[in-house]
């Protein structure tokens, strides 16, 4: 399991709007192209100075192919990044304000305390 | 030596620039009441008259990211850029550019570390809501020299409740010894209780009403000893998943002082949080 790449596509797939159109439209394509390109990057170092071990499990790679943020946040997920990221992605959709984000919320009413761990 | 004209704590609202700003059919229904008691906050700091601020916030994974956290930075540059592409897309937040006060950079973090904080800095620092917020509801003209402060409430493991509380108090002494005659604010923005991104978000008040009462009479009063023995890394998952953002009100406190009762309380139950507002006069209240 390896929360901190689930937050690294999360939170390098939220500063580019380019990357958030791809995973709203095309989760297929975007999230192979980020495994393949980006999960091994070193964000502050230049290009060539890669890892050479970070993998998504098959259940995080199905919780990013289906946008599931429900299972995310079971994972252990930053939430923060979630939220964020996923209300990029569809509140355009909201037909009333704060519609996605109460929803969003409503999906998870099964979670009680404690919450997944979320340290990384 | 530099004088501390206010200290001042607030929770930081990112909705409140677009509820502020908005008019006809999209402006919310709380937004007048919210402009009235900001516009009062603010001119708790316009009459202290201060020359520089120093700024508390948190970056919320923008700049400081999970490959090379920081637990406390102090910011060291003659400019901060400031918002974010997220913040602008999903809260409107205009971009802005502050100024630096190097010199107070530099003494915050040679006295800091000699005090045994092991402070890390940054010399291009963009700073993001927790700080441009509090500029925007105290200071929209934006004309101040800053200090930012970034403490680590969001990414585990966090330092404790009182290593907040002890860099508070670091600070103002730390302040206090800048051989300078400049007056100095000392403003810093943190949560009550708040759920992001898990199933109590968004509800009609904050997370925990409870906790929110208790905490603003712990900060209202100075109440460290109670706020303290409360307060732990474990405990404040209960109030709502980022209830740690209080630490940078327990930080205030400790730049405030212990027992130290603001001068200047205020609350705003809205949507999702409790809005809290508070400013203190170390050397008693301007005229």
């Amino acid at each position: 399991m390896s929360k901190y790449l689930l937050n690294k596509f999360l939170y390098t797939v939220d500063r580019d709007p380019g990357l958030v159109e791809r995973y709203r439209s095309s989760p297929e394509e975007l999230v192979s192209w980020w495994a393949e390109s980006v999960a091994n990057t070193v964000l502050n170092c230049v290009t060539g100075e890669s890892s050479s071990w970070q993998r998504f499990t098959d259940e995080e790679r199905q919780a990013l192919l289906a946008h599931d943020h429900v299972k995310l946040f079971e994972l252990g997920a930053h939430p923060f990044l979630t939220l964020t990221l996923f209300i990029a992605m569809f509140e355009r959709d909201n037909t009333e304000p704060l519609e996605y984000q109460k929803a969003y919320g409503a999906r998870m009413a099964h979670f009680a305390l404690p919450y997944p761990d979320i340290a990384t | 030596m530099a004088s501390i004209v206010a200290v001042i704590a607030s929770t930081h609202h990112p909705f409140y620039y677009r509820a502020s700003t908005s008019t006809g059919a999209d402006r919310p229904p709380f937004a007048d009441e919210w402009v009235r008691k900001i516009t009062a906050f603010r001119e708790t700091l316009s009459r202290a008259n201060p020359d520089v601020l120093v700024m508390v916030g948190s970056d919320h994974f923008h700049q400081l990211w999970l490959d090379n956290m920081p637990q406390f930075l102090v910011g060291k540059a003659p400019f901060y850029d400031a918002n974010w592409h997220n913040e602008e897309r999903e809260f409107g937040l205009p971009r802005m550019l502050l100024k630096g006060q190097e010199d107070l950079s530099a003494h915050l973090l040679r006295a800091g570390l000699d005090a045994g904080f092991d402070l890390a800095f940054s010399n291009e620092l963009r700073i993001d809501h927790s700080v441009t917020c509090p500029i925007i509801t105290l200071r929209p003209e934006a004309d101040l020299p800053i200090v930012p402060i970034y403490t680590n409430i969001f990414a585990p493991p966090l330092p404790q409740p009182s290593r907040f509380v002890a860099l508070g108090e670091a600070i103002r002494r730390i302040v206090e010894e800048w051989p300078s005659h400049l007056r100095v604010a000392i403003i810093g923005t943190g949560h009550l209780s708040l759920e992001l991104g898990g199933p109590r978000q968004f509800g009609p008040h904050g997370p925990d009403p409870e906790f929110d009462r208790r905490a603003v009479e712990w900060i209202a009063t100075g109440d460290l000893d109670n706020c303290l023995r409360e307060v732990s890394l474990e405990s404040l998952h209960a109030p709502g998943n980022a209830t740690h953002g209080f630490m940078d009100f327990m930080l205030m406190m400790g730049v405030a002082g212990a027992g130290a009762k603001a001068d200047y309380t205020d609350t705003l139950d809205l949507f999702h949080t409790m809005e809290a507002y508070f400013t203190w006069y170390p050397n008693g209240v301007p005229a």
